[in-house]
């Protein structure tokens, strides 16, 4: 069933809410050439009922971990505990202008500091900026780090960040807003960092190598203390892409292993919401050497407290630091939901977690691997990677994403990661019950035999979703973007 | 507290069909040096102790619920209708993914394909992407979206001084690595007109904001003419505040070609600085330089409408090195928030917060120029915030309203612009009542500096 567009509700002088009279005397009003054509604003005149039914209808056309599995290999989407909303939603969180004189802003201050100590702890990191608004927003940040620690070091010959083939494509693509190039790594035939190439690409041209660790097949990099070694010896830094950290939480601590910086995902590992696409928050940790390096500001104790009086808090600016990443001080109602679900539960807690979600995708695995064929045979982490077709069936990974919908499941990841033909890149996650994944095992088995049996049925799928597969070739050739008529100054 | 649900019957039975005898044995290709470290974090609490523990921090901070606030300069106390977070946390919007399976994902698809819409509405312009990280973020994209439109061939940024000093830096910081000029506001005091003197055939972008960072309108007239004229022909990007677009003319009318912003004031609480909203609106003819998702109409089989993520191939996941922007994630949940506040207030809700804005600070602003000592900058319109000169130093005024009145005060100027030192920024919205305002004339006229 096809939902209107909420301007179709419009009718002339309807308004959602009403607003109070002015209690002031009016001013004098502005020149007209200033002004917008009062009947120009093109926007829904709608009752507020509208507004509620149209939106709830549209809600109810979305899957979401609210309605089941949502096996999405590297997003990690596990259970949004409803805590972390109202925390994040108490009026002195909320209402707090980013501005305000930081004494009277001593609970976010504190907040804040607790995060970047707890994430510093969780990481073994030597220092911590919250301001990164997202994971790819986090990788920029370290890629300038690591450029800037260089360039301070009077070494201007490093130009290359080295990434393997089974990366995201966020890293090449921040390597390039960096004004760095790009030197891909092939992967061997366990999906380790190919260490030959590896120790041919290290020279004194090579700022560092991003890696993902587990990486995106979901395999824990077997010779990880040789690979940083390599990178290490010839001067380069090593970046943690930490969007598989769920994986890693009370396992390893990536600055043990000798890494220089990695972004967090909080909308991942530490379950603040995913919200369709955003807003998420990408906080990065850094080892000694790039404390000074860290975006503007962090916060940090700027005098001690005494007996049972606490500290103060407020902000500093790194000594050599590469500047602001954004507006303000980051997600910080994001902040709240993380340090919300890290207070829930401790360091056992979230050991646990990571244990589980790793039990949890081993045993997912165990269940369909005699039905898919799995390219890389190893104990996985918190994920893995099976290719979606069979020599013997015409049907795509895609077809078979699709027919998971038939069955009430989202579908996982597909085509990625690129190294993998036909890839489904499954991550259950923790907080899901046996009984979730037998169901969806069951499911994975049922449509590996339809593809088989009756591939017609996976390629027409999906057949119970709200509408079916979308022309998206012609979506891009002609495309409409916006429902309302083009400004006619727009057409010169 | 946790949240796993499994028994230990269930961890047993799925140990054995891995083939596994306990969990350790799933991490041996962990190093031995590095495995199972003892983390000190503080112990886990239940959600009862948790929610205690956040509200006396909540508590010890001073918002803008329980003070009259006074402060703007890029975020702002507006009204939001209930029906805005009531709609966010429905599970459907606050649990899904980015849309990228379109037959699941139609509700979030849609309100996004609607948020364009009004984001274009609102702007004067053809096309809107999905959103950014923030009003800086968004204007800093801005930025590299000149750049590559002239393939790499113009490496100057031309920005105003007036423009938001964070926006200023969040700019400097995103190009560092890509070798760009950025000029035009080294003298804190350059006007529109001087910088357009800077304009030359190596400048991608020129960039004001609009009412600017002292609340002031910009002469549009002629601007876009200058920007755009021959030898020159760079973009012309506009900054500015939605809610100012209830009653001003919108940028894409005088002539912008990318129009961007902070959409903080759409309905979204002021949450310590984030998360925001940035808009990014443009030309149709510049939409294959964007960066950021865009939601496009499409059709299935049977000719029904619905709607996808389009032109990915500018994006990172499938362009990779060669993409627009490494932007993956963005604000989509904020954007739902804007486009619910925008269906609410409609075309006549807008209009009237707008005036509403308008008419109280230019109440407050006519009642502080009649105190002695006090002299508000009126060299050019203003709408919702404007730039007062101080007797005394703008730090002790705000320690005095907070101290004795309960007023959060407004912004240090002195502290970007060393020729507004003593000088304060301050914002009026739709949220003071004249009681509050009176309050504030009252409690400055008590600091006269006799």
């Amino acid at each position: 069933m096809t939902e209107p567009l909420i301007y179709d509700f419009t009718s002339p002088g309807r308004c959602g809410v009403t607003l109070p009279e002015p209690d002031v005397p009016l001013a004098e009003g502005l020149p007209s050439d200033l002004l917008r054509d009062a009947d120009a604003l093109d926007l829904p005149e709608v009752s507020q009922l509208d507004v509620v039914r149209h939106y709830l209808r549209l809600s109810q056309m979305n899957y979401a971990i609210d309605k089941g599995l949502y096996p999405l290999g590297s997003c990690t989407m596990k259970y949004n505990p409803r805590l972390n909303e109202d925390t994040a939603r108490l009026p002195g969180f909320a209402g707090s202008h980013p501005l305000q004189d930081p004494n009277t802003v001593q609970g976010n201050l504190a907040l804040m500091y607790e995060l970047q100590d707890w994430l510093k702890e969780i990481g073994g990191f030597a220092g911590v900026s919250l301001q990164p608004a997202a994971g790819a927003h986090g990788e920029f940040t370290g890629i300038l780090m690591m450029r800037a620690y260089h360039l301070d070091r009077g070494d201007t010959k490093r130009t290359k960040i080295l990434i393997p083939n089974s990366a995201h494509g966020t890293n090449p693509a921040s390597t390039t807003m960096s004004g760095l190039k790009v030197v891909e790594l092939p992967s061997d035939a366990r999906g380790n960092i190919d260490l030959e190439a590896l120790r041919q690409a290290c020279d004194d041209t090579v700022v560092g190598l991003m890696i993902t660790n587990p990486n995106t097949l979901g395999l824990f990099e077997e010779h990880i203390e040789q690979v940083v070694k390599l990178v290490h010896d010839c001067g380069g830094l090593v970046y943690g892409d930490g969007a598989n950290m769920n994986a890693m939480v009370g396992i390893a601590r990536p600055g043990d292993l000798g890494f220089d910086v990695m972004h967090y995902n909080l909308h991942k590992t530490f379950s603040t919401p995913h919200g369709g696409g955003g807003p998420g928050s990408g906080p990065v940790g850094v080892s000694a050497r790039l404390v000074d390096f860290l975006p503007d500001p962090v916060v940090d104790i700027v005098e001690e407290g005494r007996d049972d009086e606490p500290p103060l808090y407020g902000f500093v600016k790194p000594r050599k630091t590469i500047g602001r990443m954004k507006a303000f001080q980051g997600q910080f109602g994001m902040h709240v939901r993380a340090y919300t679900y890290m207070r829930v539960h401790g360091a056992s807690g979230l050991r646990a977690n990571s244990e589980m979600a790793v039990l949890n995708a081993n045993y997912l695995l165990s269940k369909i691997r005699h039905a898919y064929h799995l390219p890389y045979d190893r104990v996985c982490k918190h994920e893995f990677v099976v290719e979606g077709h069979w020599a013997d069936s015409t049907v795509h990974a895609l077809d078979i994403s699709k027919r998971l919908m038939d069955y009430n499941f989202h579908p996982p990841t597909n085509y990625f990661p690129l190294i993998v033909k036909e890839a489904l890149m499954i991550e259950p996650t923790e907080t899901e019950s046996k009984e979730t994944l037998d169901a969806f095992a069951d499911a994975l088995l049922q449509i590996a035999d339809e593809a088989h049996r009756d591939p017609e049925v996976l390629k027409s799928a999906p057949h119970s979703a709200p509408i079916s597969r979308l022309d998206e070739v012609s979506a891009a050739r002609q495309l409409v973007l916006c429902c309302r008529p083009i400004p006619e100054w727009a057409e010169s | 507290m946790s949240y796993l649900p499994h028994t230990d019957a269930d961890r047993a039975a799925m140990l054995a069909s891995v083939g596994v005898k306990g969990i350790e044995d799933l991490f041996a290709d962990v190093p031995a040096r590095v495995r199972f470290p003892k983390l000190d974090l503080p112990g886990p609490l239940s959600e009862l102790e948790v929610m205690q523990e956040l509200t006396e921090l909540a508590e010890s901070n001073a918002s803008a619920g329980q003070f009259a606030c006074f402060l703007g300069a890029g975020a702002y106390n507006h009204f939001s209708p209930s029906i805005v977070n009531h709609t966010i946390l429905r599970g459907e919007f606050l649990t899904g993914y980015t849309p990228y399976q379109p037959e699941v994902s139609q509700g979030t698809l849609q309100t996004i394909y609607e948020y364009q819409s009004m984001i274009c509405a609102l702007t004067g312009m053809e096309v809107s992407n999905a959103s950014h990280y923030d009003g800086a973020t968004s204007l800093a994209e801005a930025v590299i979206m000149a750049v590559s439109h002239f393939k790499d061939t113009r490496r100057k940024v031309v920005v105003s001084p007036a423009v938001h000093p964070q926006y200023r830096a969040v700019i400097r910081t995103y190009v560092q690595g890509m070798g760009l000029t950025v000029t035009g506001d080294e003298e804190p005091d350059t006007d529109i007109a001087d910088l357009t003197k800077m304009l030359d055939g190596d400048t991608a972008i020129f960039i004001v904001q609009s009412p600017n960072f002292f609340g002031q309108i910009e002469d549009p007239a002629g601007l876009a003419h200058t920007v755009h004229s021959a030898g020159n022909d760079a973009l012309l990007c506009v900054m500015c505040d939605p809610i100012s677009l209830g009653i001003l003319k919108p940028p894409g009318q005088y002539g912008a070609d990318i129009v961007v912003g902070e959409g903080q004031s759409l309905g979204i609480p002021l949450s310590y600085g984030g998360p925001y909203l940035g808009f990014f609106a443009t030309r149709k003819s510049l939409v294959r330089q964007m960066a950021g998702r865009l939601v496009g109409e499409a059709h299935d089989a049977q000719g029904r409408r619905g709607f996808v993520l389009t032109l990915a191939t500018r994006e990172q996941h499938i362009k990779r090195e060669r993409a627009t922007s490494n932007i993956c994630t963005n604000s989509g949940l904020v954007a739902i928030a804007a486009t619910v506040y925008l269906a609410t207030m409609g075309k006549n809700g807008m209009r009237k917060v707008a005036e509403l804005c308008y008419h109280k600070s230019h109440y407050a602003a006519q009642e502080i120029a009649k105190l002695a000592g006090y002299r508000v900058r009126t060299d050019k319109p203003f709408f919702k915030e404007f730039a007062v000169q101080c007797p005394i130093p703008v730090a002790e005024i705000n320690a005095h309203l907070f101290d004795e009145h309960g007023i959060i005060g407004g912004y240090d100027l002195g502290q970007d612009y060393a020729h507004l030192d003593g000088h304060m920024l301050l914002a009026v919205t739709e949220m003071n009542t004249r009681e509050e305002i009176d309050g504030l004339v009252a409690a400055l006229g008590e600091l006269s500096g006799d």
